[in-house]
């Protein structure tokens, strides 16, 4: 039997021992999964593609059941994600299934922030398992897993190639979440068409770098079969929620003027091969990526990013205290820097402010101090005018004393020379 | 965000196979081809048997005469060594670690002999916590302690102090399995006894022993609790093999006959095997992560984050049942630091709102001394008007008096000349 992981990395410090009888632990494998099928099981598949290319038909016909949801309209703003869970049984398994849909995808005339929602909807629940996973207390053991698992993205079937948006959008997600490219409606493309189709999308695919989900080929029980199915991607598929009754059987198909495809036929449409790859095969493995490799690139670029990093790359383990720690002084050292920072600038305003008020105090005070002096100026032409009536009237005043005084005494004067003469007369 | 939250989840029909009832093969084809774990710990005194369990347990010479088990060495102080072994069985792959600890108990003072299991079980739960940590983690193997056989001296009388001991500052940290060492020494009667007064004691010193999980299934919770009473389990261990009744046994050989191991009613060992190894150990493994290993992490890690009241609330072992919620220190420094920027708008308003008041109450002020001012000023300007006006008023006055006196002047003058020239004429006339 090939080594084990735990063997290999056991490597030389373990020795190989002969048992003697039957131990007992290959019960091992069957404690472990009967443990997981009592806690149940869990899985989201994120449905990526246009408005009306049956997103939600499929859904149904993978799962046999009827989900829910109404057609959405083609006039939707912005390319919203609907997601709804449901728990479904099959024999003894339990499986809490998530269907995300994107509502709008593709609608609008400007779709260049098309990827945005989906991307922000990922990297959502990859931050969700992150905060729990780096919270003190966690119950990563009940917590209810919502990262993309799988992603479905759907082709329309042009015939011709991918579209752009097809492109871009799939180059955003190839590291966020294992995409599986599905060719839509696949019922409107003829046979030889579809060949050249797939040829064509799997050659753009590899040109541009997208990296889409391979099957696993490592397992030997699965390997043949994966290995033969990854050649048959994109899968091709129908989906239909009604029964056309074929031979003596009630079958899911389309029913059409010239004949009927049937959905599980093989020879019709890859969804038998979709849903045994999907579903059947390795839908362990899909969560299993998503947790080893997408949800640990999130995580590792997350960690880069607030600063943290391994002290040395390969042995040494990391102290999470030591890092925890300086991270925290750092943070607290910014924090007071802000608010030193937030107080200086008042302090510099309220200056400012006492300055500019100074100053027009300033101005009001000379404006004053000039009104003042004109007053003075005023007052003083005043006084001096007072001063001169005041001399003119003096100077009247004696004038009409001295006259009166003139008067008076030539009146005298007269009056005696009137009476020396009155008296000369008489004499 | 751009998504809408989903309703609580609902339950669904199938109409029809879709197939993930397959995911358990899938589970079991993907843990086989990784491999399995496992870490046992033995601790007890030496001479009780523990190297010979091991090897009865797992059917193989753990210890040989190349690899000498702990008995064979001479230890002065308690010593913790650990030995690897891979084995194989039904295409299952099984690293088995078995870690010793020679020299437990066996000074005379063993105060504190504890203490290099406790630094080596920590030791493991933090190298798996650095793993963890790491920014870069690849596969992390998981060496933790999953279980500790304690091995119980067959006194017949009870827990010496050392054994309770060790289980109070043990049982938070690995799944203790007790069991009663060289039970081949006691009567049922009397190992019914002692198993009685050991439970009692486990009891009384609050002493949380590994515990069976309970099960949806009948069946099996009959079984659990058959072992539930008949814990703590008693049993022998054998490196050699007897005939006992044309069949191969292992076992002890006795004049008196031979105690087997595998047997049933000789001892406990069989229900020992099954549970540790054929039903059990996985769900040894789940406790150790889930709750032993937990525990270890948030208290490791509250002591990094200064969280007052949260974390002080819970400084005691979680059970399987808290369901409190912690934050992480990534998580509390963003809500620190939206708490900081809410502050600091507070304070930016408050500074603001201070600040405005400030300068309207210096402008009030400002205009009120302008407006004084002004109105000073314009009083005055009356003032000066009022006075300028009565100067007028008196200058006009004047000079209407100096106007009629000098006028009245004039008349008088006018006749003073006229008298004057008179007189003239007169004295004329009266010389002639």
């Amino acid at each position: 039997m090939a080594a084990t992981e735990i063997a290999r990395q056991a490597g030389e410090g373990a020795r190989a021992v002969p048992l003697a009888g039957h131990v007992g632990f290959d019960s091992m494998p069957d404690q472990l999964v009967n443990k997981s099928v009592n806690h149940g099981f869990c899985f989201n598949i994120l449905c990526v593609g246009e408005t009306g290319l049956g997103k939600s038909t499929l859904m149904d016909t993978l799962f046999n059941t009827k989900f829910e949801g109404e057609p959405t309209q083609h006039n939707q703003p912005g390319v919203q994600l609907k997601s709804n869970t449901y728990e479904l049984q099959e024999s003894n398994v339990r499986l809490k299934l998530t269907v995300v849909n994107t509502v709008g995808f593709g609608d609008q005339i400007n779709k260049e922030d098309s990827y945005k929602s989906i991307v922000e909807f990922i990297d959502t629940q990859f931050e969700a398992y992150l905060q729990e996973e780096l919270k003190i207390k966690r119950t990563l053991h009940s917590y209810h897993d919502t990262r993309i698992h799988a992603c479905l993205y759907f082709i329309a079937p042009t015939g011709h190639s991918l579209k752009s948006l097809d492109l871009v959008t799939m180059k955003k997600l190839d590291s966020k979440v294992n995409i599986i490219p599905i060719i839509a409606k696949s019922d409107a493309i003829s046979k030889s068409e579809l060949t050249k189709f797939k040829i064509k999308i799997t050659s753009e695919l590899v040109s541009n770098g997208v990296q889409i989900y391979q099957f696993p080929t490592d397992d030997e029980t699965v390997a043949e079969i994966n290995s033969t199915m990854n050649g048959h991607l994109p899968f091709a598929v129908v989906g239909s929620t009604e029964e056309v009754k074929i031979g003596n059987k009630m079958v899911k198909a389309r029913q059409y003027p010239w004949g009927t495809v049937q959905v599980e036929n093989e020879n019709h449409c890859d969804f038998v091969k979709l849903r045994e790859m999907l579903i059947r095969v390795n839908m362990e493995d899909l969560r299993e990526q998503t947790h080893t490799r997408h949800y640990e690139l999130y995580r590792r670029c997350k960690l880069e990013e607030m600063g943290f990093k391994d002290t040395d790359p390969d042995c040494k383990p990391f102290s999470l205290q030591e890092t925890y720690e300086a991270k925290r002084n750092e943070f607290m050292g910014e924090l007071q820097k802000k608010e030193e920072e937030m107080r200086q600038m008042f302090v510099q305003r309220v200056k400012e402010k006492e300055a500019e008020l100074k100053e027009a105090e300033k101005e009001l005070h000379e404006k004053f101090d000039r009104l003042k002096k004109l007053h003075q100026d005023e007052k003083k032409k005043l006084e001096d005018k007072k001063k001169s009536l005041d001399d003119e009237l003096n100077g009247f005043k004696q004038k009409k004393t001295a006259a009166e005084l003139l008067q008076s005494q030539a009146q005298q004067a007269g009056g005696s020379t009137t009476l020396k003469r009155d008296k000369e007369r008489k004499n | 965000m751009i998504c809408t939250l989903s309703k609580p989840a609902q339950q669904k029909l199938l109409e029809g196979y879709v197939g993930f009832a397959n995911l358990p093969n899938q589970v079991y084809r993907k843990s086989v081809k990784r491999g399995f774990e496992f870490t046992l710990m033995v601790v007890g005194e030496s001479g009780l048997g523990k190297s010979t369990l091991i090897n009865s347990l797992f059917l193989t010479d753990l210890y040989s005469p190349e690899y000498p088990g702990p008995s064979h060495r001479i230890k002065k102080t308690v010593q913790v060594e650990q030995s690897k072994v891979l084995v194989k069985e039904g295409g299952v792959q099984l690293l088995l670690t078995i870690v010793d600890t020679p020299g437990f108990g066996d000074a005379v003072d063993n105060s504190n002999c504890w203490q290099p299991v406790i630094d080596y079980i920590d030791s493991k739960f933090e190298d798996y916590l650095n793993s963890e940590s790491r920014v870069n983690r690849r596969q992390m193997p998981d060496n933790r302690v999953h279980c500790c056989l304690y091995f119980i001296a067959p006194s017949g009388h009870g827990l010496k102090p050392l054994d309770i001991e060790f289980m109070k500052r043990l049982h938070e940290k690995v799944n203790i399995i007790p069991l009663i060492a060289k039970a081949d020494t006691m009567t049922p009667e009397e190992c019914q006894q002692f198993k009685k007064q050991i439970m009692r004691e486990i009891t009384e010193h609050k002493i949380k022993i590994y515990e069976f999980p309970e099960t949806d299934d009948e069946e099996e919770n009959k079984i659990v609790k058959k072992i539930k009473d008949r814990l703590p389990l008693a049993v022998v261990g054998s490196n050699t093999i007897i005939v006992v009744n044309e069949k191969r046994v292992r076992g002890r050989q006795y004049p008196w006959g031979v105690a087997e191991v595998e047997n049933g009613e000789h001892c406990d060992f069989t229900i020992l095997r099954n549970m540790l190894i054929r039903t059990h150990m996985q769900d040894l493994k789940d406790v150790t992560n889930n709750v032993h290993y937990e525990n270890y992490r948030s208290r490791k890690l509250a002591a990094v984050t200064y969280n007052g009241a949260d974390n002080n609330k819970n400084k005691g072992a979680m059970t399987k049942f808290d369901t409190s919620d912690g934050m992480s220190p990534l998580a509390q420094m963003e809500e620190e630091r939206r708490d900081h920027v809410a502050k600091m708008k507070k304070m930016e308003m408050e500074m603001e709102q201070v600040f405005e008041m400030k300068v309207k109450e210096k402008i009030q002020k400002l205009k009120d001394s302008e407006q004084e001012l002004q109105r000073r000023h314009e009083q005055m300007k009356k003032n000066l008007e009022a006075q300028h006006k009565e100067l007028e008023e008196k200058r006009r006055q004047h000079e209407e008096e100096k106007n009629s006196w000098e006028a009245q002047q004039r008349v008088l003058e006018q006749q003073k000349l006229d008298s004057s020239r008179t007189l003239e004429k007169n004295k004329k006339k009266k010389i002639f």
